[in-house]
């Protein structure tokens, strides 16, 4: 059973993510890198509040956990540690159909301040996906002990998005990753993620694609970021089309309609 | 020359890559952009994969994959 245009969110976060959702719970992912402290972020958050399970299907484990704040409750999922959200390995899928299908409310990155530029490439791809993320920069105290100074103001400024910097070990920033999480997803904030733009070459590709989406994938066209799905298809990445099969398995038109030279650009990567 | 042929405990420079779509992509995710200096540090019993550090990571490439990108 996948998504019908009507099912509601929480069947689809249940069967879909296993998540163990007893009403309509908001939803909080952490992504990020291999060891960057996510699992201690997670930990922190939910304290003795969490489960662990398997991903449905796959044998990489979920963790699944709940905290309260400003009397609400709040689901926090703990995603596989990936460079990059575009599927080349079981986790990536893991972590980029959760963050584009289950569509938390918030996405926290969490980002390891000694080493942000590397770092920083997921968290580009992130807010590429969704807009509301939000940055945690962690491990500011290796940074400290490495004499790395964090511009944390700047990185607000040039993504756009909020910047909390954090220790998890010691529990530090997580009641602003909190606060923050509950903002965003009550919208006392919105949030608008600097776009990336491309090369001409590939926005006039985009353009040609968004409508081709549109009219082929049908009312699935405003659940997704047809933006993001036409760069995937330019990149040659076609596991998003089997994808949107799995979760939404009430499309009527063959998604494969979308030819191999419709979605050609040169330039990319 | 090709990344595989760089000397373990050498240095070396990227200076492009000949992978292309997915391939590519996911290179330049791990983080191997031209320009980007990369160490070889060691190698794996039979020669493949081997380990590079790279942008203050140590990841484990395969040859397949290190051929594809050339570094001076
Ligand atoms: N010094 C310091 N260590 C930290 C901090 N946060 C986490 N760690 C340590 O970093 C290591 C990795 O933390 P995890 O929480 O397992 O990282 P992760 O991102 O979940 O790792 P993967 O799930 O393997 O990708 C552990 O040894 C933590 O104790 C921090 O703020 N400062
Ligand atoms: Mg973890």
């Amino acid at each position: 059973m996948g998504l019908t245009a009507d099912s509601s969110g929480i069947n689809v976060l249940k069967e879909n993510f296993n998540l163990e959702l007893e009403r309509d719970m908001t939803v909080i992912a952490l992504a990020g890198n291999p060891n960057t402290g996510k699992s201690t972020v997670f930990n922190g958050l939910t304290g003795l509040r969490q489960h662990t399970g398997n991903w449905p299907g796959k044998t990489v484990t979920q963790a699944q956990g709940v905290f309260t704040h400003n009397g609400q409750d709040f689901m926090v999922v703990d995603l596989p540690g990936t460079y990059s959200l575009l599927s080349n390995s079981t986790e990536e899928m893991i972590a980029r159909d959760f963050i584009c299908f289950a569509q938390p409310d918030a996405t926290i990155v969490v980002a390891d301040a000694t080493n942000l530029e590397r770092n920083l490439n997921l968290v580009l791809q992130v807010m590429e996906l969704t807009d509301n993320v939000i940055l945690c920069v962690n491990l500011m105290d290796e940074a400290k002990r490495k004499n790395i100074d964090i511009d944390i103001g700047g990185l607000k400024q040039e993504l756009n998005i909020p910047v909390i910097p954090a220790v998890a070990r010691d529990g530090k920033g997580l009641d602003e990753i909190k606060e923050m999480a509950y903002k965003i997803s009550y919208d006392f904030i919105d949030i608008y993620p600097i776009k990336m733009n491309y090369s001409e070459d590939v926005e006039k590709a985009v353009e040609k694609i968004v409508p081709i989406l549109e009219s082929s994938i049908g009312e699935i066209a405003n659940k997704v970021n047809l933006r993001w799905l036409a760069l995937r298809l330019i990149e040659g990445d076609r596991t998003i089309l089997k994808s949107i099969n799995k979760y939404y398995m009430n499309v009527d038109e063959d998604i494969n309609v979308i030819k191999e030279h419709e979605v050609q650009a040169d330039g990319v990567g | 020359m090709f990344l595989t042929d760089l000397p373990i405990g050498n240095k070396g420079e990227i200076m492009d890559l000949t992978a292309r779509g997915n391939q590519r992509r996911r290179l330049l995710d791990l983080g191997l952009i031209p320009g980007t200096t990369v160490v070889a540090k060691r190698k794996s019993p039979s020669g493949d994969p081997i380990a590079y550090l790279i942008r203050g990571t140590v990841l484990a490439l395969r040859k397949e994959e290190t051929d594809l990108v050339n570094v001076s």
